[in-house]
């Protein structure tokens, strides 16, 4: 009865209904109104003067061309809107495989007692909780520690909730940090263990400062691990996977979330990151040795992990 | 003398009101765009957005969305009908062919036809709510803004339209929606769960679109039992009579009825108000 009774209360606002337009997605897309402004401005400047050389660098967003400083701006605005329903989304855009990925990778990674983990683009902790439920599971171990490392603090704020329900709230065990992958300026060189970065490096601006700095904080011996979506060489799943990105994901962020135009940008910028063995050298340029081909697919190339050592 | 007119209205009807004015023009149908109609003969692949952007706000999506977005939204506004972005992408992805004819209808009317070709928008500027609270009490103007200020809702807050592939159809879904709060003055309905859903059967009579019909059908699941029972005992019966007997809303110019008695505006329009129970 009391239910009822409140909706009839709430349906008194039925025809606010529509209020429902919320400020998070106007956000997303006055920046991407911008975005097409900042455009056009650029064209028409670009044909006045003739000038071969842009001024600024531009780098890509999804499918479209961005300059390299709003890239940034851009992918917190996403991260932002999409942070309070992350996991659920997580859940509904992978059929729950994501938890199977993620599962595998902590196993690859086999921590040992007492390391030291930084997990960059750690946000709501999916990762980090893994390792610590690894290490006293397997280990019966309380002394591993980990650093959940991410720019958004909309995401940070999620993965504190997440973690308050856990055995390791207020312990030495996990810790919640804010900055840019691409600068680790407060984390000291050759501080840590492993160094996990998982679907995050594909959102960053200059992928290979990231490895940089990732070299630079690991310890001689320390293991970096990165899960990311991949490409998909099987022509007949690859083209079923490319039908599940573009057509059911953004609709099912508008369904699940409001947010179609966040989820449209999360599949282009998919496809736009390099393929494995791309990301591979990439790794290795960065001074990481690579055994083998230095990554593993999963799924079929849906994802993959890739691993260096700094030796 | 002849004249050469493109639309994709239906040529039928068209002929009727054409033939009146003497000249016998001819007529092609536009083939510009694709036609939003869900016929066998205009096979798309699944895969594909029919047409491109056609107009602000429009997102072309491929016969696969469609699908997915209809039935994700039922469920979700069933489940949930405060998402009013939910309860509008159902609409529109259910509207198929059913906008055609209400576009058809309204070519049918002098008034309709001026809505179509003035296609005017009803915000809060465009409505001058603060002129209307001046306005006697007992005339439509005065009723719909006292409506409004107790709901405390504001025309401005209506969903866009984003899913119909054509800017007229567009134009006539979004004209639907503007107007639901004329609906509310007009029969008196209240707006609560089972006004809402009268009010959903009464459109239905009216228009046909197949939104108002899973209203109508799946709404009264979340009601009491003597919610619904009054709902089909009392409104229903009400809103089917009115709905089929009175003149198509569609076609109305509310704009221009707002200084009238709310009861000269019932009587021209052929709607009794709604039992009071």
């Amino acid at each position: 009865m009391a239910s009822r009774t409140a909706l009839q209360q709430l349906s008194r606002r039925a025809t606010a209904l529509a209020t429902l337009a919320p400020s998070r997605t106007a956000g997303f897309s006055t920046m991407t109104k911008v975005l097409h402004q900042h455009n056009t401005n650029s064209n028409s400047s670009n044909n006045s003067n003739k000038d071969t050389s842009s001024n600024q660098a531009e780098t890509h967003f999804g499918f479209q061309n961005v300059p390299e400083n709003m890239k940034e701006a851009l992918v917190k605005q996403v991260f932002a809107n999409v942070a309070s329903k992350y996991d659920i989304m997580n859940d509904v855009m992978s059929g729950g495989v994501h938890r199977l990925w993620k599962d595998h990778f902590m196993r690859t990674l086999a921590p040992t007692p007492g390391t030291k983990l930084l997990d960059v683009a750690g946000g709501t902790g999916d990762i980090a909780m893994r390792f610590l439920d690894y290490c006293k599971e397997t280990h019966g171990d309380n002394t591993a520690s980990v650093t959940v490392f991410d720019i958004n603090p909309n995401m940070l704020e999620v993965g504190k909730e997440r973690f308050t329900k856990t055995p390791y709230h207020n312990t030495q065990q996990v810790s919640f940090m804010e900055g840019n992958a691409e600068n680790l300026e407060h984390i000291p060189d050759n501080s840590m263990d492993a160094y996990t970065i998982a679907f995050g490096i594909r959102n960053c601006t200059h992928v290979d400062r990231v490895l940089k700095e990732a070299y630079r904080v690991l310890k001689p011996g320390g293991r970096f691990m990165c899960l990311e979506f991949s490409k998909v060489e099987n022509p007949v799943i690859s083209k079923v996977y490319d039908v599940f990105s573009f057509d059911v994901i953004p609709t099912m962020g508008q369904i699940v979330a409001n947010d179609r135009d966040s989820y449209q940008y999360l599949v282009e910028s998919i496809r736009k990151f390099p393929p494995q063995k791309e990301f591979a050298k990439m790794i290795k340029d960065a001074g990481f040795t690579v055994m083998g081909q230095g990554y593993e697919d999963l799924t079929f190339g849906v994802a993959a992990i890739h691993s260096g050592f700094k030796l | 003398m002849s004249a050469r007119i493109l639309t994709r209205a239906n040529p039928s009807v068209l002929k009727q009101y054409l033939s009146r004015a003497g000249s016998s023009p001819t007529f092609t149908r536009s083939t510009r765009a694709a036609v939003p109609c869900a016929s066998i003969f205009t096979l798309r692949s699944p895969l594909k957005p029919p047409t491109g952007k056609l107009y602000e706000g429009h997102i072309p999506i491929s016969p696969l969305q469609r699908t997915i977005l209809a039935v994700g939204s039922a469920f979700t506004a069933l489940a949930n009908p405060l998402r009013g972005d939910m309860v509008a992408a159902l609409g529109e992805t259910t509207s198929g062919i059913f906008l055609n004819r209400i576009r058809d209808q309204m070519l049918q009317d002098p008034e309709g036809r001026r809505i179509l070709r003035e296609r005017p928008v009803i915000t809060s500027e465009t409505m001058q709510l603060d002129t209307l609270r001046q306005l006697p009490d007992g005339t439509f103007g005065r009723e719909y803004v006292r409506f409004l200020d107790d709901q405390q809702v504001s025309p401005d807050t209506r969903e866009p339209v984003h899913f119909v592939d054509s800017e007229e159809l567009a134009y006539v879904m979004q004209r639907y929606r503007e107007t639901h709060d004329f609906y509310h003055t007009l029969t008196g309905l209240p707006v609560t769960v089972d006004g809402e859903i009268a009010l959903k059967w009464f459109e239905m009579a009216q228009t046909g679109l197949p939104m108002t019909m899973l209203s109508s059908f799946f709404g009264p699941l979340r009601l009491s039992s003597e919610e619904r029972e009054r709902l089909f005992n009392v409104y229903v019966p009400w809103a089917l009579e009115n709905g089929s007997t009175s003149k198509l809303l569609m076609n109305v110019r509310w704009e221009e009825w707002m200084e009238k008695p709310v009861e000269e505006v019932q009587r021209e329009l052929g709607v009794q108000p709604c039992p009071q129970v």
